[in-house]
């Protein structure tokens, strides 16, 4: 343990956040799962409160802090298992776009939103046609003068319905490769042509609005366009390492938190007379998890720093967020059949916690791609 | 038993037909949502004989084997699973009351459990863990001609809906069933919302506060009812078997159409060596939890009644509904996870059905004991 540099400044930070969960969010986790989307006014709280692109300089409204306070906010948002107010996505995988790859006039105009949570974002990239296969994507861009006309759909879109500013990917249908005619744009909420399509109704993660946005003859002007003409695809593998990475982050810092509950439970359920604890099983199990919990984190502490170090680490990234979602799947399960009939209650947080993490071994690129990726980093 | 009686393969084709004829999706997804007991399904089901299969022709049962309940169950379950959960669990009371209680309690409570009119549910567990057996909290003790009960049973299926519950109480130093008519005075329901999975299914707490039955609704003989919950509770697991073996056959199937039709990297997902290993293990659980269900119906029904052979039933059909829900999202990827695709309520309703009437380790401590026997 103790890889992480993290200062007093940074463990005064996560004890903060620790509160502002307690405070602010826990208490309405049942409101936003039912509702089925977080209020902007959430969003809004959290961006005064501070808690919003710590990445983002100072010029441009932020904090300027390091990536260790992404880190911290990831893991207590996982800890309290918050889906909705998706802080990570907007922090650490969108609005990075704009602050890597965007012009100064970009900047300016947007990245202070995004700091004070005046505006939210969505990465626009999965299409009914176009999961796993990026490659695939049909959206296109076509430029008409001093417009880019936007014609497709995108589905599975987090916060789809609360994005102020979507992030898209698109190609220039002129362009016959695959890749090289893929590029970014920014559409703002409100551009005719931009509609909403349906809020889709899913498994777990219900406070989060997943939907599929529209885009019909949707005009926006050339100095949207994000980054370089026709690096779109090579921009999105570079954000991807971070995505992926805070995939593992949140899996390993939920995983920790479903062990503090299965050993909290193990010790308070009596079962047959004793302490479900007393079971040899039982304590095999929990040791297990705990093993591949702290295994996994160890591995992934030190790709944090790498990441820090500016190293690329893609494949170990893969391995470390494939590892862990699929840990998280297997655990998860375990602790159930811990908690019994009572885990089954939506009123018990296994339920919440069955129900959401089934998705961590497929959104931000699945299982199957991960291991296609790190295959090939060994030369096959 | 490697092959199906004719009567046993019309009856199949009976209940496949039945379900795809009456379950709608859009409507199920509703029932689903709303925690819905699906009504008209299960009055239609009791109509065409679908209910009690292994319970007597003469109380309006199907007079038939516990193999064709298997059968019957698995094909709904097939075609949807929280259906099939809510179907397979509607006579557990019934089926319980028609192994040991009176004549008069069987012709007064099993053909309108049979026939539709009413629900019914077994009332074991007081504790936390699935398939608990326990007389502790709930007593019943005789005054007069009466028995009177006290205490609270906890997690029963169909809590609330039932038409009345056979109750395991303690009576004196051993312990007893009593069926207890749900409108009785003194019994209450607490709801306990809605769960991960078998959703049309509610669950609740019951408590009694001195409520008095006749001495009449004794089922069977006083002081056996640990013994009596303990071989029901066994046999039904053969019965949740066949709900997550239809379970999993289910999700394969939706997912074999979807990889089948579903194109990325310029081929059908069914064409990728990865799917198709995935496929093929998927088969071969499949396979093997139809061998060990049947055959743990068919030993019953040979009336060699084997309760290991239930657990390992129950344990291996349940865990193979769950690995082959879980690869079915998986294939499906983030279609997989929503609710239209269908295959994330398989993965929810097979978790549930794990849980139910004890998880793993609940059914190796049974199966343990009986394959190592006394130790001296």
């Amino acid at each position: 343990m103790g890889v992480l540099k993290y200062t007093e400044d940074h463990e005064r930070f996560r004890l903060q956040v620790r509160e502002y969960m307690e405070k602010e969010v826990l208490p309405h986790t049942m409101e936003w799962e039912e509702a089925h989307i977080v209020p902007k006014e959430a969003w809004r709280k959290m961006g005064e409160a501070g808690y919003l692109c710590p990445c983002v300089s100072k010029e441009y409204g932020g904090p300027g802090l390091d990536f260790l306070y992404s880190v911290i906010i990831t893991e207590e948002m996982a800890a309290v298992g918050q889906a909705g107010l998706a802080a990570m996505l907007h922090s650490d995988i969108v609005v990075p776009y704009i602050n890597t790859y965007g012009t100064e006039e970009q900047k300016k105009k947007y990245l202070p939103g995004c700091v004070s949570g005046a505006i939210i974002t969505a990465v626009a990239m999965t299409e009914p046609g176009a999961g796993s296969d990026v490659g695939g994507l049909e959206a296109t861009a076509e430029e008409d003068g001093d417009e880019i006309v936007i014609n497709g759909v995108k589905t599975f879109i987090s916060n789809g319905i609360n994005c102020d500013l979507v992030v898209l990917a698109a190609r220039n249908p002129e362009i016959a490769d695959k890749h090289a005619g893929v590029s970014l744009y920014l559409v703002e909420d409100g551009t005719p042509g931009f509609t909403r399509g349906k809020h889709l109704d899913k498994m777990g993660m219900h406070s989060q609005d997943t939907a599929e946005l529209f885009f019909s003859n949707c005009r926006i002007p050339k100095e949207n366009i994000l980054g370089q003409k026709g690096h779109g695809f090579l921009m999105l593998m570079e954000k991807l390492q971070q995505e992926r990475l805070m995939s593992a982050i949140a899996n390993v810092a939920g995983a920790e938190t479903a062990l503090k509950w299965a050993v909290a439970y193990a010790k308070e359920a009596i079962v047959d007379g004793k302490p479900l604890s007393k079971s040899q099983a039982v304590k095999f199990k929990l040791a297990e998890m705990a093993t591949d919990i702290n295994l996994n984190r160890a591995f992934l502490d030190n790709l944090i720093n790498d990441h820090m170090a500016g190293k690329d680490v893609t494949a170990q990234t893969m391995m470390s967020k494939y590892a862990s979602s699929e840990m998280m799947n297997l655990q998860i399960s375990d602790i159930m059949d811990l908690f019994g009939e009572y885990g089954l209650l939506e009123s018990s947080p296994v339920a919440r916690g069955f129900r959401d993490q089934r998705i961590t071994t497929i959104f931000a690129g699945t299982t199957e791609i991960m291991k296609t990726i790190i295959a090939k980093s060994l030369g096959l | 038993m490697f092959a199906f009686t004719k009567a046993q393969q019309a009856i199949r084709k009976a209940a496949k037909d039945f379900a795809k004829g009456e379950l709608d999706k859009e409507t199920i997804i509703q029932w689903e949502k709303d925690g819905a007991f699906p009504t008209e399904v299960w009055e239609k089901a009791a109509d065409l004989g679908f209910l009690g299969m292994h319970l007597p022709e003469k109380y309006s049962g199907g007079g038939l084997g516990m193999l064709d309940s298997v059968v019957t169950l698995e094909e709904i379950c097939r075609k949807d699973s929280t259906v099939g959960v809510a179907l397979g669990y509607a006579a557990h009371g019934a089926e319980c009351l028609a192994k040991w209680g009176s004549d008069a309690l069987k012709e007064a409570f099993l053909p309108k459990v049979l026939e539709g009119e009413m629900l019914s549910a077994g009332a074991f567990g007081e504790s936390r863990r699935g398939g608990d057996l326990s007389a502790e909290a709930v007593t019943a003790e005789k005054e007069g001609g009466e028995w009177v009960i006290n205490g609270q049973k906890t997690y029963v299926p169909n809590g609330g809906l039932a038409g009345f519950y056979i109750v395991l109480c303690k009576t004196g130093d051993a312990a007893s069933l009593i069926l207890v008519e749900a409108d009785r005075t003194g019994l209450s329901v607490e709801g306990l919302g809605r769960k991960l999975g078998g959703n049309m299914t509610p669950t609740a707490n019951i408590a009694f506060d001195k409520v008095r039955v006749p001495a009449g609704n004794l089922v069977g003989e006083e002081g056996k009812g640990l013994a009596y919950a303990k071989e029901f509770t066994a046999e039904n697991k053969i019965l949740l078997a066949a709900q997550a073996l239809g379970t999993a056959f289910g999700a394969y199937d939706r997912m074999m159409e979807y990889v089948k039709g579903r194109e990325q990297f310029g081929r059908k997902l069914a064409q990728f060596q990865v799917s198709q290993h995935k496929i093929a293990d998927m088969a071969v659980k499949i396979e093997l939890s139809a061998l060990i269900t049947y055959k743990a119906a068919w030993v019953r029904d040979e009336g060699k009644m084997d309760p290991t052979l239930c657990s390992m039933a129950k344990m291996t059909a349940c865990r193979t509904a769950m690995e082959v829900s879980a690869q079915s999202i998986q294939l499906f990827g983030g279609y997989g996870f929503m609710t239209e695709y269908e295959v994330e309520r398989s993965y929810r309703d097979a978790k549930t059905l794990e849980v139910m009437a004890g998880a793993a380790a609940v059914q190796k401590d049974i199966i343990a004991q009986s394959a190592i026997g006394r130790i001296r």
